[in-house]
């Protein structure tokens, strides 16, 4: 369970209620009609201390359905799912598998009905092969099955062959793409001859074109009876896909309908909520001086877990929000740590600062040029899990702050601007002064977002700002970002969220296999052109 | 059935303090009962251990004189644990301060050079212990050799090396052929404290260290340094401090603080080389750091349990015949249970009932 | 019977108890927990064990008793570091305080007995054969534990579906939980089993190796079959190759002494433990980058619910 869940709608609880009772009766109805129930969840609550991710939820999945689990960041699906699975145990709730009652104590109770999982974040093993990591996966004892790796061998190329889904089963795990990795724990899945499949935002690592060939396995699996329980926040992929949608908001369950049969707008707005703001322009944009530039980057790769950096070249204007688009694990955060000094760069002039060379200092120089940096992990690398808010303050500005006085830290000092960045970016707390590790994923990610714009950069470079942020402090984040572009900073925005990059950034760029594309103004891409660049094939300057 | 942790939403302070006591209470109460099954009393043990030092002026002098070493060891253990390093060779850097620090006292025994001698022998033990520590750190830091085995593999090796020197090339022609060098002169010996005691001067060395230790780990960036690194080493990089440059000062300031404590000891308290010239402290300070919730202040009072339980081991070694291994045994048991106690302040444990599975 | 043949006849003898201590604890790290105890656990064994073969008059109980003993300090160690959670390394290093203590106090009433060593086997026509006859059918049983349990490891981890689950918890517990592995259960288990091979090494010690019981016996061979598990990057096979290699050492430093070259006995004394650290500087250099270690080696596992 990630500690990014957390409730940002505001309750108004009694049309929810009978909301709810209307939808429960409906339930009632269709079960009894429909022979086809495979499984129903009803009442589900999880707490996690004061937080509720799951509000007595109800979900019902038939055979051959693939139905879609809709919801924003933080709405609690994961959550939901976990417990289907059997990695969380619900508080209050019960599941009904086949009309039976049933409760699970592990995965390998749910695995045991037929209930497979592909998760978002893999449940891989890095260091063993692409054998090794289904074999382990597979129930059953020794003495039940026997335990061929030879035979297994053949399955697993069988199964790839008729879903299209092609691996080669000798391959240790790191050498693979993200695309591949998640084939993996399909075929996982496929080869405990799931009843029911659970897929948690399976898109979100594919390009647009490896998404399409995955619908196909997914109707094919329907077509042969099946349930696929499909977890997503892309609604056209849902509309596309699914003939029955289920969404949650904050925790509780919003509502029930064809996704088909409704319109984009109406399924956004129950998806949201109706008050979340767009993020909006500044007015003017003036694009002033270069002020982040690389001139030919190339770093090997540090262990063969990492990506190499080819010959990387960019350049970032004053007043203007440069995206950089890719899946995960084509080289972005080697290209953040190379950026922000983590990692040297061979010579100093290869990164340029407002023109000084900067390839060659340390992360605490950049940040005393005006450089400010913010990274993909909030706990452990953007924070530390077990220290007070206004300790992590002095993380990124002891240097710049003047926090620190003949080796001294000012931590009265500290706690002022972290009250500052508090109040300035609305992040919810607990307590006075609580630890990095009880806040939300967005609470944090504000704060970690706050302190570095009121560092007031000149040059800010973000890897993944919004990542498992819910949609409120996501859209704040956004905002911020704009903002500082517009009083003439220069941002750069990695992210793997295509449409976050097309609602914020100026120019666009996309980084495959430790190589980056050139920038094309947003305005002149297409999501296809980006897809198809994301997947690696060339794509004309011009274009 | 089965036991299940669920973490703690906070933390409380009070139970973070108390922690330590519930630990020293459940080894007392598993110590009693092996004294139980060993046929003696328990009671009379406690009476012997704890009460009987606690209201003895010469045995609170002794326990001063132990605490001195480990407080000083301990203290520099806590900069190593903090931030996530595992120097566990203290032992050897501590034999390494003895030796290197008597270098000069030796070489000049008979001289009566005077005081200065003393200051530069602390300094040159200190050095020894600090350069014998940057061994495993160096070794960790460049090629990624674990220090825990490094730094414990020099311990046998500093041993050893003491026992050549001392039935060797620094032996006592005069003494009769013991494994033992010369006497220091009065000049190179720490002064003692009170007229008929052997409270030596080690101990304001010990408080001063403590203090400052306070004051770097507490206010200061390298403390903070030091802190982030050991939670989360990514953020370190993230905030500018170089990790493998901490890791080098924390084993130096960790052995050095260690090879003081051998020189103080052999300055201070034998006046000469031995074979054995500790009671273990080098790994006895690692209970100590734990005891003390890896801070200096609580150094202090690791130090003092510990060697209350030393001296209460060698009274009841004399008048109930219980091994000195019981009280090694204790500490052992006291380390593991503060462990646990630590653990148990960040998660409560929980009983789960499997239900019943149908066949 | 050759000087050759004796020299390698000892230099097995020496090898048996870090092979099997070390076996036990590679299994334990292979599963993703660092047991630091094995000195405090080879210990009590060690004692327990001849305690108890002294009284019983019976190895096999003697080997028994060693075995349980190191299983209860083990169980111990898993309930603090796997059910409570508490920092693997402090834990180990504790472990070894216990254990050495508890092996004093259990031994104290022993030392000065001395008891018949465990005999070699004794194969009609073969056990006598000229050249490997002794080495290959003359050896006392614990080293054909030491060697059948080591390739049963072999076979166990690359081989058996069981194996791949232990490695899979080690590599990766996160993942291993995901996909619904019982992980502390499985570390439970495996921390018991390098308990039994740990308190084997001991009865190894007081049984075979020097029949009697000494304080201390053990002499940091805990300490250098934990190095020995890095040595052989946490594979059974080159584990045979250290333990061999440490233990040709030791005995080169028992005939050097003998020998008595004119260096200090000191020095040679010292041989185990200089070489133990070369062995670890060496191999750090050979790998070159990423770690041969499993990758949740050390971590504490709490899986939330």
């Amino acid at each position: 369970m990630e500690a990014d869940e957390t409730s940002t709608v505001a309750g108004d609880s009694e049309k929810q209620t009978q909301m709810l009772a209307s939808i429960e009766a409906g339930l009632a109805a269709d079960s009894a009609q429909n022979s086809g129930l495979l499984v129903q969840m009803t009442g589900i609550t999880k707490r996690f201390g004061s937080f509720t991710a799951n509000d007595s939820i109800n979900l019902g999945v038939e055979r051959g359905q693939i139905h879609a689990l809709l919801g924003e960041n933080g709405a609690g699906k994961s959550t939901l799912m976990k417990i289907l699975n059997g990695l969380l145990r619900p508080d209050e709730g019960e599941i009904v598998w086949n009309g039976e009652a049933v409760q699970f104590e592990s995965p390998q109770d749910a695995a045991k009905l037929g209930i497979s999982m592909v998760f978002q974040h893999f449940s891989l093993f890095e260091n063993m092969s692409v054998l090794d990591n289904i074999a382990v996966a597979l129930p059953g004892s020794i003495r039940q099955n026997g335990f061929n790796l030879g035979r297994l061998s053949k399955r697993i190329e069988e199964v790839g062959e008729a879903y299209g889904l092609a691996l080669s089963p000798h391959r240790p795990v790191y050498s693979l793409s993200a695309g591949e990795r998640q084939r993996i724990e399909i075929i996982r899945a496929l080869l405990r001859d799931p009843k029911l499949l659970v897929l948690d935002e399976p898109t979100s690592v594919l390009t647009p074109q490896e998404a399409d060939a995955l619908f196909v396995t997914l109707e094919q699996l329907a077509q042969k009876g099946c349930g696929l329980l499909y977890i997503s926040h892309k609604l056209d992929e849902v509309q596309r896909l699914c003939s029955k949608a289920t969404i949650l908001r904050g925790g509780k369950l919003v509502g029930e309908c064809d996704p088909r049969k409704e319109d984009v707008r109406s399924l956004a707005a129950m998806m949201v909520g109706s008050h979340v703001p767009e993020v909006r322009s500044p007015a003017l944009h003036k694009i002033g001086d270069v002020r982040l530039e690389v001139e030919a980057l190339t770093l090997p790769a540090p262990d063969p877990h990492a990506k190499s950096l080819n010959h990387i070249m960019l350049s970032v204007h004053g007043g203007e929000v440069l995206g950089i688009a890719g899946i995960a694990g084509n080289g972005q955060s080697e290209l953040f740590a190379a950026l922000s000094g983590e990692t040297l760069a061979p010579q100093a002039r290869t990164i340029l600062i407002d023109t000084m060379p900067v390839g060659q200092l340390d992360i605490e120089s950049r940040r005393a040029l005006g450089a400010a940096f913010i990274p993909e992990q909030r706990l452990g690398h953007g924070a530390v899990p077990g220290m007070a808010l206004s300790d992590n303050l002095v993380l990124s500005r002891h240097g710049t702050d003047r926090l620190d006085r003949y080796g001294m830290v000012n931590f009265r000092r500290a706690r002022r601007l972290s009250d500052d960045v508090i109040s300035k970016f609305d992040v919810r707390i607990s307590g006075k002064n609580p630890v990095a590790s009880s806040l939300s994923g967005g609470n944090l990610q504000k704060f970690v977002v706050g302190r570095e714009i009121l560092a007031r950069p000149g040059v800010l470079v973000v890897d993944q700002p919004t990542w498992g942020v819910d949609a409120g402090a996501a859209v704040a984040i956004r905002q911020a970002l704009i903002n500082l572009a517009a009083q003439g900073a220069a941002v750069l925005v990695i992210s793997q969220d295509l449409d976050e990059l097309f609602s914020i950034s100026d120019r666009m760029a996309v980084l495959h296999e430790g190589s980056l594309s050139a920038a094309l103004p947003t305005g002149q891409v297409t999501r296809e052109t980006i897809g198809l660049m994301m997947a690696g094939s060339e794509v004309d300057d011009a274009a | 059935m089965r036991l299940e942790l669920v973490p703690r939403a906070s933390v409380s302070p009070i139970a973070r303090a108390l922690s330590p006591v519930i630990a020293i209470v459940l080894a007392g109460l598993m110590a009693g009962l092996v004294i139980a099954l060993m046929g003696r009393s328990p009671m009379a043990a406690f009476d012997i251990y704890i009460r009987e030092p606690l209201g003895d002026s010469w045995a609170l002098q002794e326990m001063g004189i132990k605490m001195i070493p480990l407080t000083l060891i301990a203290t520099g253990l806590v900069y190593c644990f903090r931030a996530n390093l595992w120097n566990i060779g203290a032992e050897g850097q501590y034999t390494m301060g003895a030796i290197v620090g008597a270098i000069l006292p030796l070489a000049t025994q008979g001289m009566e050079l005077g005081r200065w001698l003393l200051v530069i022998a602390l300094i040159m033990g200190a050095i020894g212990g600090a350069v014998y520590a940057l061994i495993p750190s160096y070794l960790r830091v460049r090629l990624g050799v674990s220090e825990i085995l490094s730094s414990l593999m020099l311990v046998y090796i500093a041993q050893l090396f003491l026992d050549y020197l001392v039935r060797g090339p620094w032996r006592d022609p005069k003494g009769f052929n013991f494994p033992q060098s010369v006497m220091f002169d009065t000049g190179s010996t720490l002064p003692i404290l009170f007229e008929e005691g052997r409270l030596h001067a080690g101990l304001i060395l010990a408080v001063v260290v403590v203090l400052a230790s306070t004051v770097v780990l507490g206010w200061s960036l390298f403390g903070y340094a030091i802190k982030v690194i050991g939670s989360a080493p990514k953020a370190a990089g993230f905030s500018g401090f170089s990790a493998s440059r901490i890791s080098l000062m924390v084993f130096a300031i960790s052995g050095g603080l260690a090879g003081l404590a051998g020189i103080v000891e052999v300055s201070g308290q034998i006046g000469q080389l031995k074979p054995s010239i500790s009671a273990g402290y080098g790994f006895t300070a690692i209970t100590v750091a734990f005891l003390g919730r890896l801070h200096p202040l609580g150094v202090v009072f690791g130090a003092f349990v510990v060697s209350l339980t030393a001296i209460g081991g060698e009274n009841a070694q004399i008048m109930l015949k219980l091994p000195l291994d019981l009280t090694t045994c204790f500490q052992g048991f006291l380390l593991l249970c503060v462990l646990a106690a630590d653990a148990l302040t960040s998660s409560s444990i929980r009983v789960v009932r499997t239900p019943k599975k149908e066949a | 019977m050759d000087m050759t043949q004796a020299v390698l006849l000892t230099i097995l003898t020496a090898a048996t108890p870090l092979l099997l201590a070390a076996l036990g604890e590679l299994i334990v790290e292979r599963a993703g927990v660092l047991n630091l105890g094995l000195e405090g656990m080879m210990a009590t064994g060690a004692a327990c064990g001849f305690a108890a073969a002294t009284l019983t008059d019976s190895t096999g109980l003697g080997v028994v008793a060693a075995m349980l003993s190191a299983m209860l300090l083990a169980s111990l160690f898993g309930f603090v570091t796997l059910t409570l959670g508490a920092n693997q390394v402090a834990s180990g290093l504790a472990l070894t305080i216990v254990g050495l203590g508890l092996s004093g106090l259990i031994g104290a009433g022993f030392v000065g007995t001395s008891r018949t060593a465990v005999a070699g086997l004794q194969i009609e026509g073969l056990s006598d054969l000229p050249g490997f006859g002794k080495i290959l059918f003359g050896q006392d049983p614990f080293v054909y534990a030491a060697w059948a349990l080591t390739f049963a490891s072999i076979v166990f981890l690359r081989w058996t579906r069981a194996g791949l689950i232990v490695r899979s918890v080690g590599e990766n517990q996160t993942s291993a939980h995901a996909i619904g592995l019982p992980v502390l259960k499985i570390r439970f288990w495996a921390v018991l089993f390098g308990g039994a091979c740990a308190g084997l090494a001991g009865a190894y010690l007081s049984l075979v190796y020097t029949p009697f019981w000494s304080p201390g016996m053990t002499a940091g061979r805990g300490w250098i079959a934990l190095a020995l598990v890095v040595f052989a990057s946490w594979f059974p096979m080159r584990l045979l190759l250290g333990a061999i290699l440490f233990g040709g050492a030791t005995v080169l430093q028992l005939h050097a002494q003998a020998a008595s070259l004119g260096l200090p006995s000191q020095l040679l004394s010292a041989l185990p433990y200089l070489a133990t650290l070369l062995a670890l500087v060496l191999m750090s250099l050979g790998r070159r980058g990423g770690s041969a270690a499993p990758g949740s080696l050390g971590q504490s596992f709490v899986p939330d619910r």
